[in-house]
């Protein structure tokens, strides 16, 4: 068996530059495929600009209208939940932040940790609950792809291994901290490939759809 | 009486130690190594009466600083002295004798008590396959003087993380090709007491242990005693309160830095590294690097020197080459922004190839 110190090294080095390299390189050109397909050349005389409704538009929906929370509260809620618990936990741990800061020079305040372990124990019920919704909810089953649950792993990995990590459930803390970095760097280079590229082009997709209203002059 | 027969109660009391101080100590290591308390009594007695056990010292690639860690107690500790009573018959540093006299005490004691002496051998050492050259003593390769050793020892300690691990001669790029005791001891039992240095009563406790249940302690995964390398630095950490409240020194003289906070950001190793430091502490239990400022090195455990920068945290990867991603990222950009003229060159093409069909022409092929 691998030394917990070889096996952190490991993913702390090559793995993750490996990781890092394939997602900046696999974002890059997705990202710059959509940007510079576009979209068709609309000749009608626009009615109104494109940019603010665009912008206006990437807020609003992040904000599920009424019917959608009337129909389906669950995925609203608990979707918003574990999103929201996930992203605090990626952007505001300190560790997370000197990892950034080594990365991109930028860096901003954490939260205090048991305030990041108290989220992610709620991100982790609302993960479990989604998966279980997914399984029980007669639509939802049967739309679900394996990518789908394969997904739902790899992020539910990440936030429990660094929980398990954080909470040195796991022992010696090498091998949780070096688990932890392995189940992130899964989620790395899968991330420019799959469904998870909506952390991008969620915001990209929203813009295009609120320039579109504003052009035709209608509510963004 | 000869110094070799005097016992080590005797030899303690011959220099002052009183009674008091000595089951203190004893209580101490019994609770140090989470025996019950009934045990201290039976430590006692068999430190008292134990007959000096032979150790032979070996001293490879190493700089004399877990030397110096064990034998700088300024006044005669209890470690000191058991550390002095025990039959040191060979150690480069400390033995009166040099040379061919040297030598000549290593191999008598070897053969006197052979199969019972316990080796202790503090630097790595250059492996088999590696240049011998690299590090001798009176002429033979540490390698061969360790193998030679090694059939007559009960047990061998390694002392230091050079010996336990390789330390700073085995870091990248190891050019003496340099390994631990561990590497290339196989067939006797191997304890590792790492740190660079340990700390001393780590060293004498596992003498104690070997003196008075006649058996190595319980290790731990890297052979190394769990009763001191149990728990880590940062469970262990009396900054830790301000870990978890998220409380973090930036730099070495900002407020945080003054008041006492976690040095995570520093570069603090305390959570990946096992050793009792933060228990223990340094100079008869003064102070240790924390206390003193200084973030964790990491120093008891494998590769501390390759595990990226002693002042950079522990969560940050080692050494991402900025421009690689760059690279990367400009690699991503291309092949996409040429998949995406390609896509727009296609549609442009099926525009111009259009071969537009009238319902009159339909109806007449149907």
């Amino acid at each position: 068996m691998i030394d917990p110190m070889d096996f952190l090294l490991l993913t702390k080095g090559p793995l993750f530059t490996l990781a890092i390299g394939i997602c900046a390189l696999g974002l890059a050109a997705r990202l710059l495929e959509i940007l510079v397909m576009g979209r068709k050349h609309n000749y009608s005389e626009p009615r109104a600009g494109e940019w603010l409704p665009g912008l206006r538009t990437v807020l609003s929906r992040t904000i599920a209208d009424p019917g959608t929370i009337k129909r389906a509260p669950f995925n609203v809620v608990v979707g918003w939940l574990w999103h929201l618990g996930f992203i605090v936990t990626l952007l505001f741990f300190i560790p997370h932040i000197a990892l950034i800061k080594s990365l991109l020079g930028l860096s901003w305040p954490g939260l205090p940790n048991p305030a990041v372990d108290l989220i992610t124990a709620v991100t982790l019920v609302a993960l479990v609950a989604t998966l279980v919704h997914r399984l029980t909810h007669p639509v939802k089953r049967r739309i679900s792809t394996v990518e789908d649950y394969l997904l739902w792993a790899v992020v539910f990995l990440v936030a429990l291994s660094g929980y398990l990590a954080y909470n040195r459930i796991v022992t010696p803390y090498p091998l949780a901290l070096g688990l932890h970095i392995l189940c992130a760097e899964v989620l790395l280079i899968v991330l420019p490939f799959t469904k998870l590229t909506h952390i991008f082009t969620a915001f990209i997709a929203r813009w295009y759809n609120g320039a579109s209203f504003g052009r035709r002059g209608v509510q963004s | 009486m000869s110094v070799k027969d005097t016992s080590l109660g005797e030899r303690l009391r011959e220099h002052g130690i009183s009674r008091r101080s000595f089951l203190n100590y004893c209580a101490a290591i019994a609770s140090l190594m989470a025996l019950p308390p009934g045990a201290v009594p039976a430590i006692a007695a068999a430190l008292e009466a134990a007959r000096r056990p032979s150790v032979i010292w070996l001293s490879f690639q190493e700089c004399t600083g877990c030397t110096e860690s064990l034998t700088r107690s300024h006044s005669p500790t209890i470690e000191d002295l058991i550390l002095g009573t025990i039959s040191l018959d060979y150690h480069h540093t400390l033995q009166a004798a040099a040379g061919t006299a040297a030598e000549a005490a290593r191999e008598q004691a070897m053969q006197e008590n052979h199969g019972k002496y316990l080796l202790i051998v503090d630097g790595s050492l250059p492996g088999a396959d590696s240049n011998p050259g690299y590090s001798t003593i009176a002429g033979v390769s540490n390698y061969a003087m360790l193998m030679e050793a090694v059939q007559g020892a009960a047990a061998v300690v390694a002392v230091g993380t050079c010996a336990a691990f390789g330390g700073l001669p085995g870091a990248d790029p190891n050019p003496t090709g340099a390994v631990s005791v561990m590497d290339v001891v196989k067939d006797k039992p191997v304890v590792n007491v790492s740190g660079c240095p340990p700390v001393p009563m780590v060293i004498t406790g596992v003498l104690v242990h070997y003196l008075t249940f006649g058996r190595l302690p319980e290790l731990d995964q890297y052979h190394r005693p769990l009763a001191f390398f149990g728990q880590s630095i940062h469970d262990r950490c009396y900054r830790r309160p301000f870990y978890d409240k998220g409380l973090f020194a930036e730099t070495f003289d900002d407020a945080g830095a003054r008041a006492g906070w976690c040095l995570y950001r520093l570069g603090c190793k305390g959570p990946s590294t096992y050793n009792a430091c933060a228990t223990m502490r340094w100079n008869s239990g003064t102070s240790w690097p924390i206390e003193a400022g200084h973030p964790c090195l990491g120093c008891s455990e494998p590769h501390f020197w390759d595990a990226g920068g002693f002042y950079t945290p522990l969560s940050v990867p080692t050494g991402v080459p900025k421009q690689a991603l760059l690279a990367a990222g400009a690699a991503g950009a291309a092949i996409g922004g040429v998949v995406a003229t390609k896509a727009k060159q296609r549609v442009r093409a099926d525009a111009a190839d259009r071969q537009p069909v009238t319902v009159d022409e339909l109806e007449q092929k149907l």
